[in-house]
């Protein structure tokens, strides 16, 4: 363990702490939580017995103590609506999500990848330019149309995959282009513009100069030289596919975290929302560590420098 | 002036690169401008006049005395009323939102680099916090919280996006502080409001705006997207994110209901984001 992972850490750790104490001064700052959790219909007995069981009479500093140390318990409280454990409502949906997301990613990688290297390889052909406008489009492209519009498509008038809903690979299709869509467009430009920049470097002139095809050029000196943003954006891409997926399963009615995320929000089931926030909050901020990790494992000059 | 025009021509003049050129992308956002400003007086109805008789009429038909151009939704309100003021929306909560976390995130953003100490180190780690949550489900939490609504969503909007200008224009600040112009500022007695609003803020504005830009057709988008989830603008303000949104549920009967506001989001976006790509290879020549 270098100096720069353990502050790496250390800062993950910290920012980790600033969420759950952000998220609890949401939750409180702006009023009483007790009514976000009761029923509408509720009398005001009903309110005080419910403020009482939650702990909401105590003062601010000590419900904010008890809140740590829930969390530190990976105790991420009760639903009211459902009155299961958030982590286990979180639990059994969350295998859906990580197959869509796995699925946005696969479509992101094997098409992206190979668009941006062809995107900086042939960059003066039409093809290219056409592609380019391919890959502005895709990213513009907002999920819930592209989702819409592939439904009605493939769905509807052709009917060749299932409009909706889950259960087979061929649910599991139309979902993860519409999530993987955005972080393929992504994939593509910066891999295009980080093999731009290695092409543009003296060691790949006089690589050509000895003779050295194309092909043997990209395999082994572009691709590894160009990975750096690509896991850098790999990072970034994650946790966007964590709030993308907010939308595209509420437009394919596909039962993960995102759909489970909208229908709390409906049933006012404020706790499994501050679960589903922290949860996305955690992943985010490890898969960025991880991230810094692999860079350094990549490229040993991070390793050594203090500060990257 | 001329050098204005000439740098705006410069800017934005058709490369050999281009497929279309980036004035087309002018062009549409300009029209959309116009259109959400002139709304009332461009929208052929009344955008919430319902007629239950002329229920999802398809594009191009009539019905008692109402004449479709782009169809009707599930009410019978004319649809091309509703994507004409659902621009108004889109348009007037991306700007808002994006003039509020701007202001306040370069303000932040230059404070922390100018006077560095616990000011930095306070507004760096909100900063990291804040974006270590994905931002819809930040933009969710709260407005669950602070409750739908046009202001909320503004509101929320510019909670959440305003660690992005503060992380940038941190950044730009602590590179331009130690330049002599500002040093000999500060030596001729300038305080610190005005070395950082007159001097340091018009030198590091390029890379702001850029950002400005493209979090601006980022802002089109979460506002639809929260409209979408029935968390944005409420029924009956037309907001095109609502209205695709309805659109899902009518996809196999009426699929004008979801296309024509898609269509128009998609447009704004494409053209804020070539804009904003323009704004930056300009900005940024290595990058080209």
């Amino acid at each position: 363990m270098s100096v720069f992972l353990l502050q790496r850490l250390g800062q993950a750790l910290v920012a980790i702490f600033g969420v759950m104490t952000l998220v609890f001064f949401i939750q409180r700052l702006t009023g009483d939580p007790t009514y976000l959790l009761v029923p509408e219909t509720a009398t005001q007995a009903d309110i005080e017995a419910m403020r009482r069981t939650l702990g909401l009479d105590q003062p601010l500093v000590v419900q904010y103590a008890n809140y740590l140390w829930d969390m530190l318990r990976f105790d991420f409280g009760t639903s009211y609506v459902q009155n299961v454990p958030v982590i286990d409502i979180i639990a059994s949906r969350l295998p859906y999500t990580l197959q869509l997301a796995a699925g946005a990613l696969f479509v992101a990688f094997v098409i992206g990848l190979p668009v941006g290297l062809a995107l900086a390889l042939w960059r003066e052909k039409t093809a290219a330019k056409l592609l380019m406008g391919v890959v502005l489009g895709a990213q513009s492209m907002p999920t819930f149309w592209s989702g819409i519009l592939m439904i009605m498509v493939f769905g509807v008038w052709l009917g060749w995959l299932p409009p909706s809903g889950s259960g087979s690979f061929a649910h599991m299709i139309m979902p993860s282009i519409a999530l993987g869509l955005l972080s393929m467009a992504t994939y593509a430009r910066i891999a295009r513009s980080a093999l731009l920049d290695e092409m543009s470097k003296d060691y790949v002139r006089s690589a050509r100069a000895r003779g050295v095809g194309t092909g043997r050029l990209v395999r082994k000196h572009l691709i590894r030289n160009s990975l750096i943003p690509v896991i850098s954006i790999s990072a970034l891409e994650i946790s966007q596919l964590l709030a993308g997926a907010v939308i595209v399963e509420t437009v394919f009615a596909w039962p993960g975290l995102g759909q489970l995320t909208v229908q709390s929000v409906q049933s006012r089931d404020f706790v499994v929302v501050q679960g589903i926030v922290l949860l996305g909050a955690l992943v985010t901020i490890s898969v960025n560590l991880l991230a810094d990790i692999l860079y350094s494992v990549v490229d040993p000059r991070i390793r050594k420098g203090g500060r990257a | 002036m001329t050098a204005y025009a000439a740098a705006w021509r410069r800017m934005f003049r058709s490369q050999p690169g281009d497929g279309v050129p980036v004035g087309v992308f002018l062009a549409i956002l300009a029209i959309m401008v116009i259109v959400a400003i002139f709304a009332p007086l461009i929208a052929p109805y009344d955008p919430n006049t319902q007629n239950l008789l002329g229920r999802l009429k398809p594009p191009g038909t009539e019905a008692r005395g109402v004449y479709y151009l782009l169809g009707s939704d599930e009410l019978g309100r004319d649809l091309l009323s509703r994507v004409i003021h659902g621009a108004r929306v889109s348009l007037a909560v991306a700007f808002l939102s994006v003039i509020l976390s701007g202001c306040v995130g370069i303000t932040l953003g230059m404070l922390a680099g100018y006077r560095g100490g616990w000011v930095e180190i306070v507004v760096m780690r909100l900063v990291d916090i804040f974006l270590s949550i994905p931002a819809i489900l930040l933009a969710i939490i709260m407005v669950v919280v602070l409750g739908p609504g046009f202001l909320n969503v503004v509101l929320v909007l510019a909670l959440t996006r305003w660690p992005r200008y503060a992380r940038i224009a941190y950044g730009q600040t602590l590179a331009v502080s130690s330049q002599p112009y500002v040093r000999l500022a500060r030596a001729m007695g300038a305080g610190p409001i005005r070395v950082l609003f007159l001097h340091i803020l018009p030198n590091i504005i390029a890379p702001l705006a850029v950002v400005a830009t493209l979090e601006f057709g980022l802002m089109v988008l979460f506002e639809a997207g929260l409209s979408f989830l029935g968390l944005g603008v409420q029924p009956p303000m037309a907001s095109w994110g609502a209205m695709l949104s309805v659109g899902r549920n009518y996809v196999s009967s009426a699929w004008w209901i979801a296309t024509f506001p898609g269509l128009c989001l998609f447009l704004l976006v494409l053209s804020v984001n070539l804009i904003g790509d323009r704004l930056s290879a300009y900005l940024n020549p290595k990058s080209r």
